[in-house]
């Protein structure tokens, strides 16, 4: 299919392109170096006396705050500045394949790096006999919750030239997602807002979402709504990209 | 091939392309002329499919650019202003993503990339990152990519900028072989290019179609069309004006250098029309020592800024 062969062809270039420079394994080393002294020093692995992972999880959507928005950041930003955009729009295919196509490579990134963290893995199944499933679970979790952060990411991207406006724009924009469920702005929201609003901003939180997952319980409503929000984001991504054309 | 309908871009209020309409055909080099800031490239890159018109239709190859995008940019080679390219590839991994993108299998890919590297004599440099290559490498790349398809319509948007004159040179020629097959259009402002390379002129100012004609008859518009330039030695300045004055068709005569050693004239013709036959015959007549005759073919830059601060 057309389609398919168009996106895979934007894929290939955009993920062999992160390992050219240095970039790609910079944010390896950082993210598992960070993933793994925040597990075992604040996540108190060793004292919890546990077999599982959920201290290792508990941090995703910390890490995936700063790591997500510096590996998409450059995703749309730098072919508008360089000029880039024109020739690739200028190929027959369309904007949609073209977001498509570097949202799954940055995925994909994000794939490896959490494949790389295998070490931890075998750690816990060294010192203890955990439920390998639920691990699992976790992982299936965090890499749809790093989607989520990439869709959003991305679209930030394209609505800037500056590779250091689209990071802090998707770092800020990561963070209202994430923050939004905490007691810090639900308890302050908890006194004039209707329950049904409180409710309806806590379920946008990540980390509510994040919950269960971190557990290795994968609960429809969470996939969803992960799912709903890379949809929703990757459209976004195709308007901007499109409105932003002449600019 | 294409063919352009009151074709119209705003940007807020600034109107950058007026209506605009053309039509281009096979085998024609249709050279796109005038200021910076006309609205040359805006109107190419709306023909190419990147900006979207604000009025007015496009059609290239019977594709309309609007209904059928995919179909017209998989028919057209287009070369953005710049060259932009992927700094951080090679030429040969460039190509093969250009050559995924258009559909290629790898068998094809390969011998279209080494056609198109062949034209564009790229093979010295095909391994190594773009960004390393010279100004003249990157523009050839660029060109490498719009023809790697061999499409039938091929969009230049200043193919020549920056280059040295040898370079210039092999980029004319390249274009010139490939005008016989194709519909190419290609956007300068160096006027000796469209005289080198185009059949057809069209210059644009202030958003707006000026003139749409032949290099030559841009050249007839010049008050230089025709004119004669004349050395002579062994006369008297006020003899020889007075007497050339005579000629029928000559228009009017300015001295360009005077000596006792010889003198030089611009005689420019009345109405563009040739005048060299009646002055040649006239000095022979009188036994003059001629050390020049030369015509002139006409100004471009003097047409071209009587247009385009005209209008603008």
């Amino acid at each position: 299919m057309r389609c398919a062969r168009n996106v895979y062809a934007v894929f290939r270039r955009e993920f062999a392109a992160y390992f050219v420079t240095p970039l790609a394994y910079v944010f390896l080393v950082v993210f598992l170096a960070l993933a793994g002294a925040l597990t075992f020093y604040i996540g108190n692995y060793f004292e919890r006396e546990q077999a599982d992972l959920e201290p290792f999880f508990t941090f995703h959507p910390w890490l995936y705050l700063f790591l997500i928005p510096a590996i998409s950041m450059r995703l749309w930003a730098e072919e508008r500045k360089t000029g880039t955009a024109e020739l690739l729009l200028t190929l027959p295919l369309s904007i949609t394949e073209a977001v498509l196509g570097k949202f799954l490579a940055a995925w994909a990134f994000t794939a490896v790096a959490l494949a790389l963290s295998f070490p931890l893995w075998i750690s816990v199944n060294v010192l203890g006999h955990p439920d390998n499933g639920v691990i699992l679970a976790g992982y299936i979790g965090s890499f749809v919750m790093a989607g989520a952060f990439l869709a959003v990411s991305s679209c930030m991207s394209a609505l800037t030239k500056n590779q250091v406006i689209a990071f802090v724009l998707a770092c800020a924009a990561s963070f209202l997602f994430i923050l939004s469920g905490t007691p810090m702005v639900l308890g302050f929201a908890q006194s004039w807002l209707p329950q049904v609003l409180i409710d309806a901003i806590a379920s946008f939180s990540f980390l509510t979402h994040f919950n269960a997952i971190k557990k290795g319980v994968i609960d429809l409503r969470d996939v969803i709504f992960l799912a709903s929000l890379i949809a929703l984001f990757l459209y976004a991504n195709v308007v901007a990209v499109e409105l932003k054309k002449s600019a | 091939m294409i063919e352009v309908q009151a074709l119209s871009k705003h940007f807020g209020p600034i109107v950058a392309v007026d209506r605009v309409s053309f039509a281009v055909g096979r085998g024609e080099v249709l050279g796109f002329l005038g200021p910076n800031g006309a609205g040359k490239s805006t109107t190419m890159k709306m023909i190419a499919g990147f900006l979207t018109p604000t009025s007015g239709t496009a059609k290239v190859c019977g594709f309309d650019v609007l209904e059928e995008p995919i179909a017209v940019k998989a028919r057209i080679g287009y070369l953005p202003e710049g060259a932009p390219l992927y700094a951080d590839m090679t030429p040969k991994s460039f190509l093969a993503f250009i050559a995924a993108a258009r559909g290629f299998g790898r068998e094809e890919a390969k011998r279209r990339i080494a056609t198109a590297a062949a034209q564009t004599q790229i093979g010295t440099v095909f391994d190594r990152p773009i960004d390393t290559l010279s100004k003249g490498y990157k523009r050839r790349v660029g060109l490498a990519q719009a023809l790697l398809h061999d499409p039938e319509v091929l969009i230049l948007d200043e193919p020549t900028d920056g280059l040295d004159p040898n370079q210039k040179h092999e980029v004319r020629t390249l274009i010139r072989e490939l005008a016989s097959e194709k519909t190419i259009v290609i956007s300068t402002h160096l006027l000796d290019e469209v005289s080198a390379v185009c059949s057809r002129a069209i210059v644009i100012a202030g958003g707006r179609l000026a003139v749409d004609t032949t290099p030559a008859a841009l050249e007839a518009r010049s008050r230089l069309h025709n004119a004669i330039r004349l050395r002579l030695a062994g006369l008297a300045l006020e003899d020889a004006r007075r007497d050339l004055a005579g000629v029928p068709g000559v228009a009017a005569i300015d001295t360009l250098e005077h000596e006792d050693a010889g003198i030089d004239l611009l005689l420019y013709a009345e109405g563009g029309q040739p005048i060299v036959t009646e002055v040649s015959r006239f000095v022979h007549a009188r036994g003059w020592q001629v050390e020049e005759i030369r015509v002139e073919r006409g100004e471009l830059d003097e047409v071209f800024r009587e247009i385009t601060t005209g209008s603008a």
